[in-house]
């Protein structure tokens, strides 16, 4: 018999019962809960007259529409009279239901998907949902991780548990070495661009290969956050020693003799050499280079080397015709060079490329030069209230506002822009986030997607570089 | 849950691929703490001309003519055939609540990206996934003919034109099941509870940490 994968091993181990019909009951260890998928599921369970099934494996806070500037009025300072109300919704419902949450001037609030790992509150080997399509982030940890809507919220909250069918098992195996300036967000694009926006349907999406063990904690969370954007609900990352250390000594890690036999059971927590995946996809990753999307869907990207393409060679109608769109969307010549794109804005955040690890990247890039008059704005955007601490205390926010970048509060910002950070109709955003689609960022905004390192040189230089000729 | 056994209606085609979850409800909407309500601002972007603000009417807004549900002969459409990929992007259940709060019944498509499909189904929604080839030849009969609709049998899963070609299509038992009789999913997982109660049981034994909680 052929070995597992290290999805078949989390299924087998959170499989509650298999039904005759094909379906199975699959118990969730964790799930995390933020403002805006959430209030219709509290809703529910009060309409059903239902409580939550295990309280404690919930953990919230608001992120999606929080203001990233002065907090001191905390939810009275949120400008927006709807926003405020669904911020408030979430601390009264986790108030009335007694889970906890990080509310909005706790230090460790943030974007759900920063804080998980953050607190320890994401482990190898969990079942993790949240109502946003980006748990993926949190396979990163050797856990199963993906996003569910509304009433999949409501389902955990009562059940502890999801009705789901098997997905199949996809290996992106990413070999060799990346070159210097070449990221984990180059190397996810890269993967996209060449799988496809849907490649990933119906997979649980495992990256490895010597590229992929080389990347930091953080740099394997910016893979698995994309694995959305192939199309694939869980991006897997096997436990190794990068991991553990990660998980050591974090506020909701085990600890004592839990946190030795844990380490024990994480041992198993990867693919058996022997194991069978339906679809193997292999990239080398040395010939990665610094990537940057010129359309509306992720898989619309090219190096930076490379120029925007030109519908005219496209034999498929269907893709013909949506590049002609993206190109007329974008304000952007077939045939031009991708270092011509010039940028209104920048976005240094998001819970793809908000980490410690980004902040420190981007603030080399920047440290002692000045961002270009033509950028009308340079945001940067902690990922948690924790991680704006740690950049304070490296003294990172000193040479980004040296720098004429805007160091701000902790959130989702203008990934989405729900909140008041958002794009100008027409505007080009060089943007460490993770959808270029048509509006993502602001009503007619024009999103490039890049890494922190690449997003920091546009600022400076006020068009695309290489930024590997800075380095 | 509201139920779906079948369906006949007036088809919109939104002859596009990649179709994602902020075309079909912008972010600015999502701030709503309601389930109803999101109708008038589906496809907000494509369907107007103006930049949609939450709570705003909509009925004084100008309208984006060329757009599919602008047009006089798609008014009252209950079925949207689309392209691949349908509903990717966010988890947002708030896509399949517009769709329904519009009018819409049943997608189809030659794919859909896997957090919408399932959403659908929690909706009384039904997506179909038919072959690209047969997709196409809705389309085109669809373009050709005013009043174009289809018949829709959840039971024989099967897609009926209007000349009475018909198509089959996969369902999974359990949704399949869900949907005919409109049973809401989180009663019938609660009928097992001793068996979640078992699954706890046995895992605290084997994995204690996972069970100390957020506290």
């Amino acid at each position: 018999m052929a070995g597992k994968t290290l999805y078949d091993k989390l299924w087998d181990s959170h499989l509650v019962m298999q039904n005759e019909d094909g379906s199975s009951l699959i118990y969730i260890d964790r799930q995390l809960l933020h403002e805006v998928t959430s209030p219709q599921a509290f809703e529910g369970l009060r309409l059903a007259g239902r409580k939550p099934w295990r309280v404690d494996a919930n953990l919230a806070t608001p992120d999606h529409n929080v203001p990233t500037t002065d907090r001191a009025a905390g939810i009275e300072g949120i400008v927006d009279p709807i926003s405020k109300i669904q911020v408030q919704t979430l601390d009264d419902n986790c108030d009335e239901f007694g889970i906890v949450e990080f509310k909005l001037n706790d230090t460790r609030q943030g974007i759900v998907h920063v804080i998980g790992p953050e607190q320890g509150a994401t482990l190898p080997g969990m079942t993790i949902v949240c109502g946003d399509s980006h748990t993926s982030t949190h396979g990163a940890f050797g856990a199963l991780a993906h996003g569910v809507g509304t009433s999949e919220v409501e389902h955990v909250l009562a059940t502890q548990c999801l009705v789901q069918k098997k997905m199949k098992n996809m290996l992106v195996r990413v070999d060799g070495k990346v070159g210097k300036g070449v990221t984990a967000k180059d190397i996810v694009l890269a993967i996209i661009g060449e799988i496809g926006t849907a490649g990933g349907t119906g997979y649980a999406l495992e990256f490895g290969g010597d590229a992929i063990q080389a990347l930091s904690m953080e740099g394997r969370m910016t893979v698995c956050n994309m694995a959305i954007e192939a199309g694939a609900r869980a991006g897997l990352v096997a436990v190794d020693e990068t991991t553990i250390e990660y998980v050591k000594g974090r506020p909701f890690s085990p600890k004592g003799d839990d946190w030795e036999k844990a380490v024990a059971a994480w041992g198993d927590l990867h693919s058996d050499a022997d194991a069978v995946f339906d679809s193997v996809v292999v990239l080398d990753g040395a010939q990665i280079k610094p990537q940057v999307t010129w359309g509306t869907s992720p898989e619309m990207v090219a190096a930076i080397d490379a120029k925007v393409p030109n519908p005219t060679n496209e034999s498929d109608p269907v893709k013909k015709e949506g590049i002609t769109r993206a190109l007329a969307y974008m304000g952007l010549t077939a045939d031009s060079a991708i270092t011509d794109i010039k940028l209104d804005r920048v976005f240094i955040g998001s819970c793809t490329n908000s980490r410690i690890e980004d902040m420190r990247l981007a603030a080399e890039i920047v440290k002692g030069k000045k961002v270009a008059k033509t950028i009308k704005q340079a945001l940067v955007v902690p990922g948690s209230g924790l991680v704006k601490l740690q950049a304070e205390k490296e003294g990172l926010d000193k040479i980004f506002i040296e720098a004429g970048l805007e160091w701000r509060e902790p959130g989702c910002s203008m990934c989405l822009a729900m909140n008041a950070d958002k794009l100008g109709q027409g505007e080009h955003c060089a943007s460490t986030s993770n959808r270029n689609f048509e509006g993502r960022q602001g009503f007619g905004g024009r999103t490039h997607l890049v890494s922190p390192a690449m997003a920091a040189a546009a600022a400076i230089a006020g068009h695309f570089v290489d930024v590997r000729e800075w380095m | 849950m509201k139920a779906f056994v079948t369906h006949n209606g007036l088809v919109a085609p939104m002859d596009r691929a990649n179709i994602d979850t902020d075309m079909i409800i912008p972010k600015q909407f999502l701030k709503s703490i309601k389930r109803s309500g999101f109708g008038p601002n589906l496809f907000d972007e494509m369907r107007y001309l103006d930049e949609g603000i939450p709570g705003a009417d909509c009925s004084n807004r100008p309208l984006n003519k060329d757009f599919v549900l602008n047009q006089p002969r798609y008014k009252g459409a209950s079925i949207l055939l689309a392209r691949q990929n349908f509903g990717c992007g966010s988890s947002r259940e708030h896509a399949p609540w517009a769709l329904d709060d519009f009018g819409f019944r049943a997608v189809i498509a030659p794919s859909f990206a896997d957090i919408f499909f399932n959403n659908c189904f929690k909706n009384g929604i039904l997506p179909i996934v038919l072959k690209d080839k047969e997709v196409d030849i809705l389309f085109e009969q669809n373009f050709a003919k005013e009043g174009y609709s289809l018949q829709i049998d959840l039971e024989k899963q099967v897609v009926t034109t209007p000349s009475g070609e018909s198509f089959s299509f996969e369902v999974d038992p359990f949704r399949k099941h869900c949907l005919l009789n409109g049973l809401d999913d989180i009663g019938l997982t609660l009928e097992h509870a001793d068996s979640i109660k078992a699954y706890e049981a046995k895992r605290q034994q084997s994995a204690p940490w996972l069970f100390d909680g957020v506290k």
